[in-house]
């Protein structure tokens, strides 16, 4: 490896995630971060390659009831329940906040019918700031909709090719885990017209609480992230970047440079720090830094020349 | 920046579970308030991965540094009682509200049980500066974990612990102590943390009494920002939102929770 003497120089770390442009590939996962001030003691957000805001509905949601995380092996289950503000308060308190501090917005959405999909996209069409919309057709923890959206090939494409009718904001699936066939699922949003894909979301677990003979969450059911699903997530990339033609936003239990750079290797364009900002704030700085210290050190002009890498 | 990697000066066991870690950090202990409370990461690696939410026990602002007072009941405080003393501790904050230090009138009680004493002492230490008059009572299983005794008394206030085996003062519950040994009309203002079963008596002598409060909620948590929403509690089964320990507490309006004793957790 070859040292350079040259002081502070900067790499080139934009990367084109479909139609987007993004200034480094470093986003923050959906629900992780809030709605981006919560975290704005620890990291100067308008540096993130995007933001990609809590999971937003069309109505307020109070969420799942506690407990709501409990610590598993290398990870956390979650079971929030899309507690929200529903979109006509992130549109008219949460935007503006986003839009002033300059952030990348990339806002996630949820519904339980294709109807609210679309009526969330239409609302948020006329204000500016919004640069892509992430369908989370994938959430574990709610008892409608979510989950049963990302599980099935056709309800995918139909959901993604309904939204794409009514908005020119580019369209972001976020892919469950929790599937036979991830292939089947990338190529139909695909098919639907997405203009990328992210994955992955959590995977569904549980926790007992011996003591009481109870789940210990009170939705029973959870969704696990952290490290513990980074090789899952790692693996379904690759075989979807191997698989299908499209653009992906990787993610899965990132807590350092070198696991962005393995998901890079496998074919993801971006990558998104979810669960590792809880043990590290200043995580997605950090792997900016790293990133831009691997380029120089191997001599790189653009992250494009190690994407898929690893994929044989 | 609320994140600090700070000497660790003092770690001592104070008893079968209970721990005191003094560390440096003239910055946050500039910033630190009563109640508030740090999360550490207890070890340098992913397991265990979250880290812990620990009230701030104590801060010397002239040292600058701070004290935090633990009982080790899961695989997180028991890594971090592995801590070794020229180490450096990982730490997040000062997070979270802190108690009111302008509670109206002049007679004040503290009632904590177990570790639950542990925001109370540098509360009792920042009142007493300001001339309340502070009574502290301790409800512990003896008097081996009446640890923060030696604190209490250097601060200079009134101290009334409660055992259940009698080993040291009062035998029994504190809050049969308060019941039995104690005036409401000698009381203007009550500040409580612990079991929720002990806060809920409390609560409920206090509403009796009309003396208003605060109290400290604990709940498992991630972010300890307010971003992930893990640590929510519905205060009242009337509320119609949840709140977050992290953010919008840990200490609140001892009127304003409804206490269930299930919400009992375990790390």
């Amino acid at each position: 490896m070859k040292r350079k003497d040259t002081a502070p120089a900067k790499s080139d770390l934009s990367v084109r995630l479909g139609p987007l442009k993004l200034n480094n590939p470093v986003t923050v996962a959906s629900g992780t971060f809030g709605y981006g001030s919560e975290y704005q003691d620890y990291l100067q957000i308008d540096q993130l390659g995007a933001v990609i805001v809590k999971g937003t509905t069309l109505e307020p949601r109070i969420g799942n009831l506690p407990p709501r995380i409990i610590e598993t092996p290398s990870g956390m289950l979650n079971a929030i329940g899309l507690e929200n503000p529903g979109i006509d308060v992130f549109l008219q308190q949460h935007l503006p906040w986003l839009r002033e501090h300059q952030v990348s917005v990339i806002l996630n959405i949820a519904g339980n019918t294709i109807d609210d999909y679309t009526r969330i996209c239409s609302l948020t069409e006329g204000h500016q700031g919004i640069m892509a919309i992430e369908l989370n057709i994938s959430c574990p923890n709610v008892a409608k909709g979510g989950l049963q959206f990302g599980t099935d090939p056709d309800t995918v494409e139909q959901v993604v090719k309904a939204v794409k009718a009514v908005t020119s904001i580019p369209i972001i699936p976020k892919l469950s885990p929790n599937v036979t066939d991830i292939v089947q699922i990338a190529q139909a949003a695909k098919a639907g017209g997405a203009d990328a894909i992210s994955m992955i979301n959590t995977l569904m677990g549980m926790a007992v609480d011996i003591k009481k003979r109870r789940p210990v969450l009170g939705n029973v059911f959870g969704g696990l992230s952290g490290p513990a699903i980074k090789p899952v997530a790692l693996r379904m990339i690759y075989q979807v970047y191997k698989a299908v033609d499209i653009p992906i936003l990787g993610g899965g239990g990132i807590m350092s440079t070198e696991d962005a750079l393995e998901f890079i290797m496998v074919g993801a364009t971006a990558i998104s720090v979810g669960t590792g900002l809880f043990v590290n704030p200043l995580l997605p700085r950090e792997i900016i830094d790293g990133l831009n210290q691997y380029m120089m050190e191997n001599d790189l002009t653009s992250l494009e020349e190690i994407r898929g890498a690893a994929v044989l | 920046m609320p994140l600090e990697k700070g000497l660790v000066i003092v770690h001592n066991r104070l008893s079968h579970d209970m721990y005191q870690l003094e560390f440096i950090s003239p910055e946050m202990a500039a910033r630190s308030k009563p109640g508030q409370f740090l999360q550490v990461k207890v070890n340098a690696l992913n397991t265990p991965l979250l880290r812990r939410p620990i009230s701030i026990y104590d801060v010397d602002k002239s040292l600058g540094s701070i004290t935090l007072l633990y009982k080790v009941v899961g695989q997180g405080t028991e890594a971090m009682s592995r801590i070794r003393t020229k180490e450096y501790l990982d730490v997040m904050g000062p997070l979270g509200q802190g108690f009111n230090t302008s509670p109206p009138g002049r007679k004040i009680l503290l009632i904590g049980g177990g570790v639950g004493i542990a925001p109370l002492v540098y509360l009792a230490r920042v009142l007493k500066a300001k001339n309340y008059q502070v009574k502290v009572l301790h409800g512990a299983d003896s008097r081996r974990n009446l640890v923060a005794f030696e604190k209490l008394r250097e601060i200079g206030v009134d101290f009334l612990p409660a055992t259940d085996d009698g080993s040291a003062g009062f035998k029994g519950l504190v809050t049969d102590l308060l019941a039995t040994k104690l005036k409401a009309s000698q009381i203007d203002y009550i500040y409580t943390c612990g079991p929720d079963a002990m806060m809920k008596t409390v609560a409920a002598y206090a509403n009796a009494n009309q003396i208003p409060g605060q109290v400290s909620l604990e709940e498992h948590m991630a972010c300890g920002v307010g971003a992930c929403l893990g640590c929510a509690r519905q205060l009242k089964s009337s509320d119609r939102e949840m709140v977050k320990i992290c953010k919008d507490g840990p200490v609140f309006d001892i009127q304003a929770v409804e206490f269930s004793v299930q919400g009992e957790v375990s790390r």
